[in-house]
């Protein structure tokens, strides 16, 4: 059974169309009106109010946690400054994704990993002969979430820290509607936007303060449907959608490393040694199997498959997440990968999909073809490969003078 | 040029064992002892004033053949081997005897049972074939399972012959009872419950474990297999106590020409790209090396001596995963004069020369280990007791004798209290225990000097007090021993190398593992 956060006193009775969903373990609302669009509208134009408490949170604490960090991840926690947040992957052995989350330096011998799957058994595990103690914080810390244009405006009316000198992927401790809290510039939107860490009493404040100012700044409390649109608009990786962890499948076929992901550049095999570093140098040397890239869909093309059967032509109005069959030819005779997740973008007018490929067809510019089923008949779709992200608005990353 | 071509860490006996194979074999060793005087687990010392003992292992009848031979073992020390196998004295005031002479055994079973008397021949025979099979296997490096390769084939040809004249009819019986529990196998062949135990019971003083656990019946065919006496344990001393065994493999090694440095701890072995390349002295100092050998325990190793943050998560999942859980406790006993078993009164006083089994049955055994599964110390323990001053006289002061004891069940971990406050209390239960067979012992003793589990951990570098560097259970054994994938002798770190007790064939002094491990180097090496 589900349990509800400490947000449920003001999520619940939002929440219209009792639409919940489980998120590691707890109620979470997929949408507060009987439709997702107006939330989305105002992650890209306004603002997005989230509940994501249900987040794992893990305390990385001791005179070895950076030790124990440069263990687990694939980039250097050496290099994470005091402040500092990176988004990364961690892999097995065999250098496969098991999970990616974000790390965040909150003191020099204290990080705080989030994480999609639960990680404490595998970061206690390697602490071995580190002095290093591991602790889920999950049911520590609440969070909300706020993505959009107005976020920085809405948030600056509420703290104390110098939000326009806070960078992408940086965070700060800082007073937020009276309470202690964290602020990462952090998200799952590829917006302008803030995670807010907050002690569980403190929630329902800050939820309350956040609500009360919501009108002026184009707020409104978003759920899982609208974020995973807007994650695919932002190129952002789901598991169990783009990937599956290496820890839940017996099976090396629906492994997948760094590289398959098209996370090349987030791997450091120069620094200290780190679990799947052995198996990830062989892997760079000899090739990948997979690269994940972007695809745009040729949606006049589709239209006129639809046509052929006397229907208007029909997008995704919410992000879809399954495999589709990709080919490097329209007679459908060589199949080069799959795509993971697509949906139709909204804001930018195209229908997007995250595909994992052949890496020689996987070069942006490249034409390929993928499977639309329409009344039971397969079609293949033109698509041109793209990079990613699909939507990547400049204030997203705009701090100091730019961030007015 | 580095100095040496292998440095060994630990001068425990199977380092010994090493370092004189890989001299002999033209190598330059280097053996690096933490302690003031080599032997590891085998020495000998004057843990009481005048009083010298084998402090942990005092069992000599194990060292392998092919290692006696090889470094020519006896004519650097004198093994006394003793008439007696088991005395056993029972709290009824009777006694039974296993003697070497299996005629004499069978007297001594008979006035017990006649079946069993009448069975205890096939039983022997059987088990010695069975057990020539384990020998064989102990001998053999194990494979990496499932990549089976020639040079296994190679190995397992020494499986051939004792396969063979075990039959094939037998080679089930033999999968049959390796899982059994002891207790099991002894009720197939005999009803006394004196005589099951007094065979039985010795296969648990390597082990965590009672006579009705699964996979007993392996630890009791594997000390059959090592004690090379066509019997189930190794009955016998060391002149000098077993400090003189491994000073023996000490000169071995050096008149093959290694050298061996006391009083040198090694703080790390220093890696350079997953190879290694040398060791770190506590002093600081370093030394190189192409190859490293660590004699310590696999925990030791690679948490101590390696960096395991360095190691693949799979590696360190299964290192942690090694079994140790140590239950013995040491009485080492200073007495004025030779403890008087009622048991014995009349009898042949030679029975005391070897091993003294107080376990009247194996559900005492069982019940002994019982308490340990909830973190007790047994209040009725079963001890094995040695009298080796009978055999050896210059261990102390003329007319006086040294009793040590291994008193079973008593686990590392306590559930209350901890080995600072019970070593005595224990050992007070153990010398009471003893004193209900040897009434008049309590007021003969001189000194008490007593090595609790945590004394075997910090005083012997033995993790959780278990002497086998691992529990020696069916699960951590053959190519599981220390770590599936790592049974090899090598380690993920090129050049660096196991040599002790956690490796195959496990513990116990013989040599096996030593003499393995450098075989695997060599091989390397060519």
């Amino acid at each position: 059974m589900p349990r509800v956060t400490p947000l449920h006193s003001r999520v619940g009775p939002l929440c219209q169309g009792s639409r919940w969903e489980e998120w590691s373990g707890f109620l979470t609302a997929t949408m507060y009106e009987l439709d997702h669009l107006h939330e989305y509208n105002a992650i890209r134009t306004g603002c997005g109010l989230f509940d994501v408490s249900p987040l794992l949170k893990y305390d990385i604490r001791g005179r070895d946690a950076v030790t124990l960090m440069n263990r687990v991840i694939v980039r250097d926690a050496k290099k994470c400054r005091i402040g500092q947040v990176l988004y990364t992957t961690w892999c097995d052995d065999d250098g496969k994704v098991i999970d990616d989350g974000t790390v965040s330096r909150l003191a020099d011998d204290h990080f705080r990993l989030t994480a999609a799957v639960p990680a404490l058994h595998w970061l206690q595990h390697n602490a071995i002969g580190l002095e290093a103690t591991v602790e889920d914080v999950s049911e520590q810390i609440a969070a909300v979430s706020i993505q959009g244009p107005t976020s920085r405006d809405l948030l600056a009316k509420l703290t104390n820290a110098d939000l326009p000198n806070l960078r992408f992927f940086h965070c700060t401790q800082a007073d937020v509607a009276g309470a202690d809290a964290w602020i990462s510039r952090t998200g799952y939107t590829g917006d302008l936007g803030y995670e807010v860490f907050v002690e569980p009493q403190n929630a329902v404040k800050l939820w309350d303060a956040m609500m009360e100012l919501g009108d002026s700044y184009q707020m409104r409390p978003a759920g899982t449907v609208a974020l995973d649109l807007a994650r695919v608009e932002a190129g952002l990786l789901l598991i169990d959608a783009d990937f599956i962890s290496a820890a839940q499948t017996m099976f090396d076929v629906q492994k997948t490393s760094p590289y398959d992901l098209g996370l090349a550049w987030m791997v450091d095999l120069e620094k200290d040694f780190f679990i799947g570093q052995r198996a990830l140098r062989e892997e760079k040397e000899k090739g990948s199997r997979w690269l994940t890239v972007g695809l745009e869909l040729d949606v006049t093309v589709m239209e006129k498959f639809y046509a052929e059967w006397g229907m208007p032509l029909h997008l995704p109005d919410r992000t879809w997440a399954e495999a589709v069959p990709v080919f490097a030819d329209a007679a459908q005779t060589k199949h080069i990968g799959r795509g993971t997740s697509g949906t139709w973008s909204p804001v930018l007018k195209k229908y997007v999909v995250i595909a994992r490929l052949r890496p020689e067809h996987a070069k942006p510019g490249n034409k390929i073809f993928i499977e639309e089923v329409i009344e039971a008949v397969s079609y293949s779709v033109p698509a041109t490969v793209v990079k990613m992200p699909f939507f990547d608005p400049p204030r997203k990353k705009a701090w100091g003078a730019e961030a007015k | 040029m580095a100095a040496h071509d292998v440095i060994v860490i630990g001068a425990g006996h199977n380092g010994l064992v090493t370092a004189a194979y890989l001299a002999k074999a033209g190598r330059r060793v280097l053996v690096l002892e933490r302690r003031e005087s080599i032997g590891g687990a085998a020495v000998t010392e004057e843990l009481m004033p005048g009083f010298r003992v084998s402090s942990l292992a005092d069992g000599p009848g194990y060292l392998s053949a092919r290692v006696r031979r090889d470094l020519k073992v006896e004519s650097r020390v004198e093994i006394l081997a003793s008439d007696s196998v088991a005395f056993c004295p029972q709290p009824d005031g009777s006694q039974l005897t296993i003697w070497r002479d299996q005629a004499r055994t069978i007297e001594e079973i008979a006035r017990f049972s006649r079946a069993d008397a009448e069975a205890y021949p096939g039983f022997v025979e059987l088990m010695s074939r069975i057990g020539d099979v384990l020998g064989a296997l102990m001998e053999m490096t194990p494979p990496d399972l499932p990549e089976v390769g020639m040079q296994d084939l190679r190995g397992g040809l020494g499986l051939f012959g004792p396969l063979r004249r075990l039959g094939r009819k037998r080679i089930g019986d033999l999968l049959r009872v390796l899982p059994m529990p002891a207790e099991d196998l002894l009720s197939e062949f005999f009803e006394s419950p004196v005589v099951k135990a007094a065979i039985g019971a010795s296969a648990m003083l390597g082990i965590s474990f009672g006579p009705r656990e699964a996979g007993t019946a392996y630890t009791f065919l594997a000390n059959w297999a090592q004690s090379g006496n066509g019997l189930f344990r190794s009955a016998g001393v060391v002149k000098g106590g077993m400090g003189a065994l491994t000073e023996a493999l000490g000169d071995a090694a050096r008149g093959f020409g290694a050298e061996i440095r006391t009083g040198t701890p090694v703080e790390k072995a220093l890696v350079r790209d997953d190879r290694v390349v040398g060791v770190k002295l506590a002093d600081g100092e370093e030394l190189e090396a192409r190859v490293v050998v660590s004699n310590a325990d696999p925990r030791t190793t690679f948490e101590q001596l390696l960096e395991p943050h360095t190691l693949d998560a799979s590696f360190t999942r299964n290192l942690r995963a090694i079994k140790y859980r140590g239950s013995s406790v040491r009485v080492h006993l200073a007495v004025r004069e030779l403890p008087e078993f009622s048991a014995l009164a009349g009898g042949d006083a030679a029975a005391l020369r070897g091993p003294i089994q107080i376990a009247p049955s194996l559900d005492y055994v069982q019940r002994a280990f019982d308490c340990t599964k909830y973190g007790r110390c047994s209040e009725n323990p079963y001890l094995d007791v040695l009298i080796p001053t009978l055999s050896d006289p210059d261990l102390a002061p003329e007319g006086q004798h040294v009793v040590s004891i291994t008193a079973r069940y008593a686990p590392y971990a306590l559930r209350s209290g901890s080995w600072a406050t019970h070593r005595d209390t224990f050992a007070d239960v153990v010398v009471g225990t003893l004193a209900e067979y040897a009434p008049g012992i309590r007021e003969t003793i001189l000194h008490r000097h007593v090595l609790a589990p945590t004394d075997l951990e910090s005083t012997y570098g033995l993790p959780e007090g278990n002497p086998n560097h691992g529990e020696m259970t069916l699960d951590q054994f053959f190519h599981m021993r220390p770590i599936p994938g790592y049974a090899r002798y090598r380690t993920p770190i090129s050049g660096m190398y196991l040599c002790g007790a956690g490796t195959h064939p496990g513990g116990g002094v013989t040599g096996i593992p030593g003499h393995n491990a450098a075989r695997e180097i060599l091989a390397d090496a060519k």
